[in-house]
């Protein structure tokens, strides 16, 4: 009773404590949330510090060292006139030709039908577009059939579809380098080596894609099926397929841009195509060449990225418009 | 719908469906183009031909050496019947190895030296022991081979040749002399429960399984087989050399003057201690008893720090220069993104439509984004390359440059997407721009744009592997090296399984932070 008594008569002023206990909660959860920030912050600048020092200690050439030429590269790019490269693009022949490396662009045509030609660096571009289009149809392929076996709503036993998620992982973080070298030493060099490392990631990689797709579908039409009896690969046909292949050729051609870009890595380091012509160039210094070559990759992979991106809203739309 | 109503629409709609024609067969038309275009690859590529160039037995020799090694001795016989066993000078097993697996037996022949046959067979020794060209890939054995040749061969007795024939005519009269030599009588070579083989200087002995095939040597001049030779052995010509297949034990050849042994062992052969080591053949246990209180093997320091310096700089592994090649790469993917978030952030700002409000710096920034991220990441490299030297100060340029791009156009996206009610009362109650952003904006779009750096990080981890083998640092360029020599697939095997631990680590550590960035969200 006294307790009572004596607590009424303080409320409003309890009431006051109680609104400060908030302010300072909020203020030391604020307090708090500052020192975590600063706290993280602070360990991120100092790993960021450690790296640098790290990276610049084991490396050839020292940053501050190396700074003020590092501009005498972009330097060492310009042609001598502004005509070179497109000499060098067209395999025309160049007034410095003096029989070195450098100038010979002739050399490198592709004789064709009469005096037509094709210019040594767009067949090289073909080869590597080619090498990235065959190796996304491969990985296309497989990434489909495994998909569909890997997914939980179509296959009940968990021992096949933990062996086809697993295998795609492996095939996914396995090194591309290390399939490519690997294949350049049976093979020697060339383009299957560069197709074998882009189409086994590309499998890995669309194949995950694929079965998370899948496992997204409305199965309506699939129970539909099963109840008129349809076996399983009936059911996946008219059922499943329908459904996802609008997504599976999105997902397909934003891998086809990747691997534009990772064909013509791997090219670099063995397979061919236009990286290996790039490499050569800029490691002997010769700047038409290269600026040729790199105008051609930028235009290509441009025209790629926008092909695609036109094809993907045309698939996506019809796809709500069938919907619709 | 019933057919009738099928047939009523078709009569009153007919495009409707004509439509559709188009559409079903559009499967079929795209079949027929990818298999058109796959004939067109096959020739492109020369597939054919490139796959009927594969020999598919270095392959799977190749494959076998990822996860085991070869021992290889050599069987070297004289034409007086002299045979001695070489090891090649690096061999895993160490100077001077008495494997198990052989059992020798041992005696003492007299040899002459000097003496005209002698020489003219030691001529022929030479004509036919150096084109021993039959294995492939193996050119660096052959060549310690055939430098160690000299101690027993046909060197020595060419200087003999060279000193006596300088007598003149009359060296065949000459009284040879001789000497007493160690030679091998006869040795058993085991291959676990494959097989094995008894070598005698002129009689070899292969079993397996069952079966067994006895081949006599004509020193220098034949290789006969006794009977048919089971599959697992061959003979490309008449007398020329046999190879004998064991499986993944190895394999023989037995030629006309050697007989070469390749024995396989599974693991990794002295992965920690070298065989320059004092610790090279201790067992676990002797290793550890020697480093809690044996005598110090080097007096200048103790036996840890000894068998820790032997482990770090052991010649085979190079565990130590492997180690720090993966860490350039760690320091590449992380440095990298982290400036090229930092970066891209601002710039995210000026690209986003609804934030900076100059169609003009949109545009700008946004083309400038396309560029970086259009010539690409690998091209950066290699002018980086260029410009800092080989290492990881041009990996890190190179990613961050690409990923600038790549980011700040996520960013930008992200923030044009945002809720514009926060930014409004924000903006309501009177703060200043600078404010509007950072309270009405930023709270909205931090944990996406975490989220992003933080997937970058991750896959940029996988990818500065390739671009290290064009000279940008890290453990790409030691993979490439080592995958170029034919030799170190154990050591391909070790850094793709540091490679594969490390991605491994980083996607965990990255999904967990972003599931925790979302949950927050």
């Amino acid at each position: 009773m006294t307790v009572s008594s004596a607590s009424k008569p303080a409320s409003p002023s309890a009431a006051f404590p109680q609104e400060n206990r908030l302010a300072d909660r909020w203020e030391i959860e604020i307090r708090r949330r500052r020192l975590y920030t600063a706290l993280t912050v602070f360990i991120i600048a100092g790993l960021t510090l450690a790296s640098l020092v790290f990276a610049n200690e084991t490396n050839a050439g020292k940053f501050f060292d190396r700074l003020p030429y590092f501009f005498d590269f972009f330097g060492d790019l310009i042609p001598r006139d502004a005509m070179e490269p497109i000499r060098a693009l067209f395999d025309l022949p160049s007034p410095y030709d003096n029989g070195s490396f450098k100038y010979d662009y002739p050399a490198g045509r592709h004789d064709f039908i009469g005096v037509f030609y094709i210019p040594e660096y767009f067949m090289a571009m073909l080869e590597t577009l080619n090498i990235a289009l065959l190796s996304t149809m491969i990985g296309f392929t497989f990434g489909f059939l495994f998909s569909f076996l890997a997914s939980r709503n179509l296959v009940r036993s968990v021992w096949i579809r933990g062996a086809v998620r697993r295998l795609m992982e492996v095939l996914r973080a396995f090194p591309e380098i290390v399939i490519a070298g690997f294949f350049v030493a049976i093979m020697s060099l060339g383009p299957i080596p560069a197709i074998a490392a882009v189409a086994i990631h590309t499998i890995g990689a669309l194949g995950k894609l694929f079965f998370e797709t899948v496992e997204n579908a409305d199965m309506g039409p699939d129970e539909g099926l099963r109840a008129s009896g349809a076996s399983w690969v009936e059911r996946v046909r008219f059922g499943i397929v329908p459904q996802v292949m609008p997504n599976f050729m999105s997902y397909t051609l934003l891998r086809l841009e990747i691997n534009v870009r990772a064909s013509t890595i791997i090219g670099a380091v063995g397979g061919g195509g236009i990286g290996e012509l790039l490499r050569l160039s800029i490691s002997r210094g010769h700047e038409a060449k290269t600026l040729a070559i790199v105008f051609l990759l930028f235009c290509t992979i441009v025209a790629v990225d926008q092909f695609s991106a036109w094809l993907r809203r045309r698939l996506i739309g019809e796809q709500n418009f069938g919907l619709a | 719908m019933t057919a009738i109503d099928y047939d009523a629409i078709s009569e009153r709609h007919e495009e409707l469906l004509q439509a559709n024609k188009w559409k079903r067969f559009a499967p079929l038309i795209m079949l027929v183009a990818i298999v058109f275009y796959s004939v067109y690859c096959w020739w492109f590529f020369a597939v054919g031909e490139t796959l009927r160039r594969v020999d598919l037995s270095i392959a799977e020799n190749y494959l076998a050496d990822w996860i085991s090694y070869e021992a290889r001795p050599d069987f070297d016989i004289e034409t007086d019947g002299a045979m001695q066993i070489v090891f090649p000078r690096f061999s895993p097993l160490g100077k001077d190895p008495k494997p198990d697996w052989i059992v020798i037996e041992r005696g003492t022949m007299e040899r002459e030296i000097g003496g005209g046959s002698q020489n003219s067979s030691a001529g022929s020794s030479a004509g036919s022991g150096l084109p021993a060209t039959g294995f492939t890939g193996e050119g660096d054995q052959i060549g310690t081979t055939s430098q160690k040749r000299p101690a027993t061969g046909f060197m020595g007795e060419g200087a003999q040749l060279g000193t006596t024939s300088g007598g003149g005519s009359e060296t065949g009269e000459e009284a040879p002399t001789t000497e007493t030599v160690n030679v091998v009588r006869s040795a058993q070579v085991s291959f676990g429960n494959a097989g094995e083989i008894d070598v005698t200087p002129k009689r070899v002995t292969v079993k397996r399984g069952g079966e067994s095939v006895v081949l006599v040597i004509d020193v220098d001049r034949s290789v006969r087989p006794q009977s048919p030779l089971p599959d697992w052995a061959a003979q490309k010509y008449e007398d020329g050399k046999v190879t004998v297949r064991f499986g993944f034990d190895g394999r023989a050849e037995i030629e006309d003057d050697a007989v070469k042994i390749r024995r396989r062992f599974f693991g990794w052969e002295n992965f920690l201690f070298d065989i320059n080591s004092p610790y090279f053949g201790m067992s676990t246990g002797e290793v550890l008893n020697t480093i809690v209180r044996g005598e110090r093997l080097d007096p200048s320091r103790s036996n840890l720090s000894l068998a820790w310096n032997n482990i770090l700089y052991n010649a085979s592994w190079q565990h130590l220069d492997v180690w720090i090649k993966l860490l350039q790469t760690i320091v590449m993917a992380f440095v990298g993104t982290l400036f090229a978030s930092i970066v891209a952030f601002p710039l995210a700002f000026l690209a986003a439509r609804n934030i900076t409000r100059n169609r003009f710096a949109n545009h700008l920034t946004k083309r400038f984004f396309d560029f970086q991220r259009s010539v690409d990441m690998f091209i950066w490299a290699l002018f980086f390359t260029r410009a800092f030297g080989p290492g990881p100060l041009a990996g890190i340029s190179a990613i961050f440059f690409t990923d600038t791009g790549t980011l700040g156009k996520l960013y930008s996206e992200s923030l044009e997407n945002i809720d514009g009610r926060q930014r409004e009362g924000v903006r309501s109650v009177g703060a200043t721009p600078t404010l509007v952003q950072r309270f009405g904006v930023l709270p909205q779009v931090l944990p996406v744009f975490a989220s992003h750096a933080l997937y970058f990080w991750e896959s940029n981890t996988r990818s500065a592997t390739i671009i290290g083998a064009v000279g940008a640092g890290g453990i790409g360029l030691k993979l490439w090296e080592a995958m170029r020599t034919n030799q170190d697939w154990e050591n391909v095997a070790y850094m793709v399984l540091l490679i594969l631990i490390t991605v491994y680590v980083f996607d965990r550590i990255s999904t967990a932070l972003r599931v925790r960035l979302m949950r927050q969200n």
